[in-house]
């Protein structure tokens, strides 16, 4: 078994969490042409290394960062993400285009 | 006779045959350099030299030939997948698996003993009809079976109406089938060494040379080598190679993971994959079970095996075969696989002028080998991308045309 530490919870089996993928600037998709959304959602760093992730405590909804070395797969931090997001993120109210 | 058996050995008149020529000194420069001795580049190399004569062709691999997931894979060879662009394909590489063993002249073991996928949900059974459809237009033997008929197919497994996913009906695919993975990799390396290519093992490329925007050479650790034109095909390291060559890839890298168990009398013929347990079983001509199911559950550039996915998959089989509960496990394994969004490859064009790409093959691209070897070395010798590969490419990530095959590769590889 292997072991997340949880910044909530404390060390857990991992089988109780999900991945959501490398921590990203965060991009706005009402001022986003569709290259550099595409860019964002659809490509990927795919690290090999240390990387800063999103993690999901799934029978708690609880949203962290962890760091961890996909080679070795070494967690070797994790923290609540407001650690690192210390502002809120306003998303510009999305133009309705009829379906466009 | 062990003392004729001995004198034999030791006798000057039968030489080993080695199967491949010693790896020779890289050359200062080659008309194509191949990234990755795994099936997909040993097999664009054989293409290239034999049917296009292009034949001062260097192959590279950090390891061993066929060492990657060629080595690793369950051997499933279909071509039921569900957009007609993916059955086409799909359909190409099974007609040339039917004569490969005669084209390179090494018994692949393949036969075509049929994959029998489970739906236990109404929602699968429609996304069968549907593949049942496009299978049989495309000519793709494909068909829906009811539960009478699976009886027929797989006497041994449980139809247990009381179980926790009751099966409610099934896709029966007679052009599926299995082939031996090492063999495959053997005979595209000798096929293509016979017509003058060079395989270099140990060669780990650590550098794409980009000039004006175009591949003009490689770094490897054994020097540096100018060429025309780069193929990559190096499957889980396909994001690491590409970063050298200056781009991103809309690829994560999981590792998938297999077993076997001791080997067991005949018992099974065809292959069975079951979409809701996220299992697949099938039985080598030795005897042993082969068991395999879905990548792991977050990235990594790792072969380790975990004790999760054993037990996962031993418990998902069970459903399907309960009497397998006492057999013990002989082996278990992973290779990387370099998963895309919409569960299709990536082949052709790149971001670099003359560097080809032939990646994204995550868990399903042992089967593909040859129509992948064929395809490329065609774009390669030509220049230009052939139309069956078009949906295929890059550029289809930034204009949204993906092409979903999430469902029908998932659970069945
Ligand atoms: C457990 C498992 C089960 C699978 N089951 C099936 C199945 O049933 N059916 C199916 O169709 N597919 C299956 N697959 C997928 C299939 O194995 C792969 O898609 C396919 O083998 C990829 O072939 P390849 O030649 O592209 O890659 P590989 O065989 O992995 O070859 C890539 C090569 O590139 C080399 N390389 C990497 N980096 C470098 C570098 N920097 N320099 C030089 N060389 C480098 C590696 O050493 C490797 O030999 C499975 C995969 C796994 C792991």
């Amino acid at each position: 078994m292997k072991l997340m530490p949880c910044p909530l919870n404390g060390p857990r089996n991992i089988s109780e969490f999900a991945c959501a993928g490398e921590v990203a600037e965060l991009r706005d998709p009402a001022d986003c042409d569709d290259t550099s959304w595409a860019e964002h959602v659809i490509f990927s760093n795919n690290t090999a290394g240390v990387v800063r992730e999103w993690w999901f405590h799934t029978p708690t909804s609880y949203w962290f960062i962890a760091e961890r070395n996909t080679v070795t797969d070494e967690i070797l931090r994790t923290y609540p993400a407001g650690e690192v997001f210390k502002a809120r993120f306003d998303y510009a109210a999305a133009k309705d285009e009829g379906g466009k | 006779m062990p003392f004729g058996l001995l004198k034999y050995g030791f006798a000057k008149t039968y030489p080993a045959n080695p199967i491949l020529p010693k790896t020779p000194e890289l050359k200062p420069s080659y008309d194509v350099v191949i990234i990755g001795a795994g099936g997909h580049g040993l097999a664009t190399a054989y293409y290239l030299s034999t049917v296009h004569g292009i034949t001062n062709v260097a192959v590279l691999d950090k390891g061993y030939i066929g060492g990657g997931n060629t080595a690793r894979n369950t051997a499933v060879i279909r071509s039921n997948y569900i957009t007609p662009e993916a059955v086409r394909f799909y359909k190409e590489s099974v007609d040339i698996w039917t004569g490969l063993a005669n084209d390179l002249g090494i018994n692949l073991l393949y036969t075509q003993r049929g994959q029998l996928t489970l739906a236990h949900t109404d929602a699968t059974v429609r996304t069968f009809r549907e593949r049942a459809e496009v299978g049989t237009h495309l000519g793709a033997r494909t068909k829906m079976v009811d539960l009478k008929q699976i009886a027929e197919i797989v006497p041994c497994m449980t139809l247990d109406p009381e179980a926790r996913y009751p099966i409610q009906g099934g896709l029966w695919h007679e052009d599926g089938g299995t082939g031996r993975h090492d063999a495959m990799a053997w005979g595209y390396a000798m096929g293509a060494s016979r017509a003058g290519v060079e395989i270099h093992q140990k060669t780990e490329v650590t550098g794409v040379t980009v000039e004006n925007g175009k591949a003009v050479g490689v770094e490897t650790t054994r020097g540096t080598v100018r060429c025309g034109q780069v193929v990559q095909a190096v499957a889980g390291m396909s994001s690491v190679v590409a970063k050298m060559a200056g781009f991103r890839l809309p690829i994560r890298t999981y590792p998938l993971q297999a077993m076997v168990t001791v080997p067991l009398k005949p018992f099974l013929d065809p292959m069975i994959s079951s979409t809701a347990l996220h299992t697949y079983v099938s039985q080598t001509a030795r005897g042993e079970l082969v068991i395999g199911g879905g990548s792991d559950p977050y990235e990594l550039y790792s072969t380790r095996s975990t004790l999760d996915l054993k037990e996962s998959l031993i418990a998902d089989t069970l459903e399907l075969f309960p009497f397998l509960a006492e057999v013990k496990l002989m082996r278990q394994w992973a290779g990387m696989t370099d998963m895309t969004p919409d569960y299709s490859p990536i082949m052709g064009e790149s971001p670099v002028q003359n560097y080809w790409l032939d990646a994204g093959w995550g868990t399903w691209g042992f089967k593909a080998t040859p129509v992948t070897g064929k395809r490329m070395a065609e774009t390669v010798a030509a220049g230009k991308v052939p139309d069956i590969l078009q949906p295929f490419r890059l550029d289809r990530f930034r204009s949204f045309a993906l092409a979903n095959e999430m469902g029908a590769t998932a659970a069945s590889h």
